[in-house]
């Protein structure tokens, strides 16, 4: 019985190894000039991760089989090095290990979060409310008006409670549906939510941030590759939390604002 | 230590049905009610996590009966979007509060600790009613959100604000969520109760010769686990009670203003969402290792015993215990990096987060390390006990990747956490309580459980929760969303396939765990009579009958000579010596632990 364990164990380990050295499953491309620091940590993750798991099955499996069904005058013996080995080892290779990754990827946060948005990137503004994302955009003023939260009403399509008659900047902003933006142009995506907790969440982009009712908080990026790739919701905010989602298209800057005249014709 | 004599003055044996099984200040008893309930629970959440799993990969299949329980729900047995997170929401509370906090500490520490220190009973047997009959108050309290209104929350087990502070924001939401923290409340209070209760037998109700170093791995394993959740529920309890507040009596501590619900101005202002997840999380944490830690030193102490020498260092994993005690304290906001808090502040968490892996891989490595040179016994528990260990592994390494904020950007949020979470509480916690309940029955219940069910039951579990949990990290690499009742995204419908092989290895293990139940209760009757040392132990458990009488040790006071693991060396009864032997066999071991 020791035996199949330590078969089975060890086929376990490696039927999961395979689809990960397979680089079956993978983020989709990156599209963002921050996401490579990303991709690299979790490669270097990956590679310690993998080989830690990997040895610890495989050992704890040959152990299991070697030293079940112990012949008469096997003695017990101790590890070489014993436990002070272990715990040496222990503090010295996972310690040593994990803190350099640790390190090594706050540069990859720092990029995302610490830094502030540069001075001429193009601010959007998005409003998550159950079940559905929104964007405005300034318009030719540069200036988002004022939200009126009284006066928020999907069923009149007034999604930021807008007020175009006595709000000058108001009367210029673009609301739509999708978010558009130019290709290598730094975004700096306002985030606002209606109700409760959402979640902006772009796998190509490797962005992800939690809006939080209350607080202003923000993101910048920048897209490197034209496209139309899904924002999904990933902070449970109710029953239509599956179904919460709206397209990033990422266009050429002709494009864009081929784009952006047609949506503002249609306010 | 205590003079236990006085204590023996008050506690006569109980008289009647009511007094020996039901209102019973017996902490055997207590231990078998808290492990019944705790199945009662499982039982229940598994069924949940079949019915959500069936709907996420055979979303029009009609499931017989479930429109009886909730017709808005599930009307024809086709489950709601809303009904899908409701389920959820009640698995995961089910599972966390009322399996693995009750079973592994509440269950087995209630039965063994007294025995396992040499005392007659627990510090306070009326308090540890209590803390049972609360518990059980607040698991029928949860229970009843099936069947009120609109049926259970839908916010999850974390219940973030607003969603969960607000009642207008979809179905559950109103009388259900408010009996969510009607009963979490009142789970908190049993719980520090119990903590109460263990923490002070434990110091001060010690045998003569039960020093804190000869008591056994899992002795120390829930005096430590008492001492966390004396900390955490008491911050959970305010959380609720708060919560409470800000849904039935209009203050706002988690509602900011200006939100709009339904095109409907919400009439809260000056409260923080935030808030609520920095107290949750801030118990959140702890309870995850409240979880885990039981099972680490029931594993720790079933293995020592099929190892049959003792562990490479007795004092490292008490040592690591206590830092996982303390380092769990300080890691809470890798929940929340991207929750919108100080971004420099998940620099911070993301330390402590990582360094916690240390005292983990020492405990690995011991483990691991105490198997070569040994002389290993299979048995059903010991199968469970090594499972553990590899499940852990396998679980703890996943956190690896969490645990750094940059790469969290990506996979919070996914599968890859549901993964991990699945594999060290879902199943390494479980393995745990596997692996007690084989070792333990006998002593509990008089009747030696079937091995050969036994094995079957570990083989079907072992193999069939990893292609249940190992498929959900490869599905989080791709960013495969969690919590969501459907897939209808561009990315997510490829994947369906995945999720089906999924589905079908739940309900596969899932049935294996029949096979446990069906074991259980046969042999609970049915059963080979127990002996007094089925495995050939060395601690004060296994020197009493199967089961113990009502005081134990039937008015003796054991006295402790060794200590606990004295496995491996020649002794009149084997190749072990008791703990309460008067043999003067000492090993290399004894007093001079190398670290």
């Amino acid at each position: 019985m020791a035996k199949l364990v330590a078969v089975t164990l060890a086929l376990i380990t490696i039927a999961s190894a395979v689809p990960i050295l397979a680089h079956i499953w993978v983020p989709p491309a990156d599209i963002s000039t921050h996401g490579h620091l990303i991709d690299e940590q979790m490669s270097d993750t990956m590679a310690e991760a993998g080989i830690c798991f990997i040895a610890a099955q495989l050992i704890l499996a040959a152990f299991i089989w070697m030293f079940s069904n112990r012949k008469p005058g096997d003695k017990i013996k101790n590890f070489p090095g014993g436990a002070k080995g272990l715990v040496t080892a222990a503090f010295l290779l996972v310690g040593t290990e994990v803190l350099a990754l640790g390190f090594f990827g706050t540069r990859a946060w720092a990029d995302v979060f610490l830094t502030p948005a540069s001075a001429n990137s193009m601010p959007v503004q998005v409003q998550a409310g159950q079940f559905a994302f929104y964007f405005r955009y300034p318009g030719p003023d540069g200036k988002f008006g004022p939200i009126h939260p009284d006066k928020i009403n999907e069923a009149s399509q007034n999604i930021f409670g807008l007020d175009v008659d006595n709000d000058p900047d108001s009367k210029d902003d673009i609301v739509t549906a999708e978010m558009g933006v130019p290709m290598n142009k730094e975004i700096h995506l306002l985030m606002h939510a209606k109700d409760v907790g959402h979640s902006f969440y772009v796998r190509e982009l490797r962005m992800q941030q939690d809006f939080v009712p209350g607080l202003d908080l923000s993101l910048h990026f920048t897209a490197t590759k034209v496209g139309r790739y899904e924002i999904v919701c990933t902070q449970l905010c109710g029953l239509g939390h599956y179904n919460m989602k709206a397209y990033l298209n990422v266009m050429s800057q002709p494009d864009y604002d081929d784009w952006l005249k047609k949506q503002a014709s249609m306010q | 230590m205590h003079d236990v004599s006085a204590h023996l003055a008050h506690h006569t044996p109980p008289q009647g049905f009511i007094r020996k099984y039901i209102f019973s200040v017996d902490h055997k008893v207590i231990g078998k009610q808290y492990y019944g309930l705790g199945l009662f629970a499982v039982v229940i959440g598994m069924v949940l996590s079949w019915l959500m799993r069936i709907h996420l990969v055979w979303p029009n299949f009609a499931i017989p009966g479930l429109k009886w329980i909730s017709s808005a729900g599930a009307p024809g047995g086709i489950i709601t979007p809303e009904y899908y997170l409701q389920l959820m929401t009640m698995h995961g509370t089910l599972m966390v509060f009322f399996v693995l906090t009750n079973v592994p500490f509440a269950g087995f520490g209630n039965y063994f600790l007294p025995i396992q220190i040499g005392a007659d009973d627990m510090a306070f047997p009326r308090f540890n009613m209590m803390s049972f009959w609360v518990t059980f108050v607040g698991f029928c309290v949860l229970f009843a959100a099936f069947f009120v209104g609109d049926g259970p929350p839908l916010s999850g087990w974390t219940a973030y604000a607003p969603l969960s502070a607000i009642p207008g924001t979809g179905p559950g939401q109103a009388m259900g969520q408010t009996l969510w923290a009607i009963s979490i409340a009142t789970f908190c209070i049993g719980q520090l109760l119990g903590s109460l209760n263990f923490i002070t037998t434990t110091l001060d109700f010690r045998t003569k010769g039960m020093t804190l170093m000869r008591m056994p791995l899992c002795t120390w394993a829930w005096f430590i686990t008492s001492c966390i959740g004396l900390l955490a529920f008491a911050v959970l309890l305010p959380a609720c009670i708060l919560l409470i507040l800000d849904r039935v009596a209009g203050t706002s501590f988690f509602i900011p203003s200006n939100l709009v619900v339904s095109d409907q101005l919400v009439n809260h202002s000056g409260g923080s969402p935030l808030l609520w997840q920095h107290l949750f999380w801030f118990f959140g944490h702890p309870e995850v290792y409240i979880a885990i830690l039981p099972a680490v030193g029931i594993v720790s102490h079933i293995l020592v015993n099929s190892y049959r020498r003792p562990l490479l260092s007795h004092k490292a994993v008490i040592y690591c215990l206590m830092a996982i005690g303390f380092l769990s304290f300080m890691v809470w906001g890798h929940h929340m990096f991207v929750s919108g808090m100080n971004p420099f502040s998940a620099l911070v968490f993301s330390f402590p987060t990582l360094v916690i892996t240390i005292p983990f891989t020492i405990l690995t490595l011991i483990w691991i390390g105490s198997l070569y040179g040994s002389n290993l016994q299979i048995n059903s528990a010991s199968l469970f006990a090594l499972g553990f260990i590899s499940m852990l592994v396998t679980g703890g390494i996943s956190g690896f990747f969490l645990a750094q904020p940059s790469i969290d950007i990506y996979l919070h949020g996914t599968y890859f956490v549901v993964g991990h979470f699945h594999m060290v509480m879902g199943v390494a916690a479980i393995f745990g309580m596997f692996a007690g309940t084989y070792f333990w029955a006998s002593k509990m219940f008089g009747r030696m459980m079937n091995e050969t069910l036994g094995k079957i039951h570990f083989w079907g579990t072992f193999v069939g929760t990893y292609c249940i949990f190992m498929p959900f990290h490869y599905l989080g690499l791709v960013g495969n969303v969690r919590r969501y009742s459907a897939f209808v995204d561009d990315y997510l419908a490829p994947l369906i396939p995945v999720h089906k092989f999924i589905s079908i290895a739940a309900l596969f293990t899932g049935a294996v765990q029949l096979i446990f139940l069906y074991n259980l209760t046969y042999s609970r009757f049915k059963g080979a009579p127990a002996p007094v040392n089925p495995w050939n132990g060395t601690s004060l458990e296994w020197t009493v009958p199967s089961p113990p009488p009502w005081d134990n040790f039937g008015g003796r006071h054991p006295v402790v000579y060794h200590d606990p693991y004295q496995y491996g060396i020649e002794g009149s009864s084997g190749d072990y010596v008791m703990q309460d032997s008067p043999e003067q066999i000492q090993t290399v071991r004894e007093d001079k632990d190398l670290i």
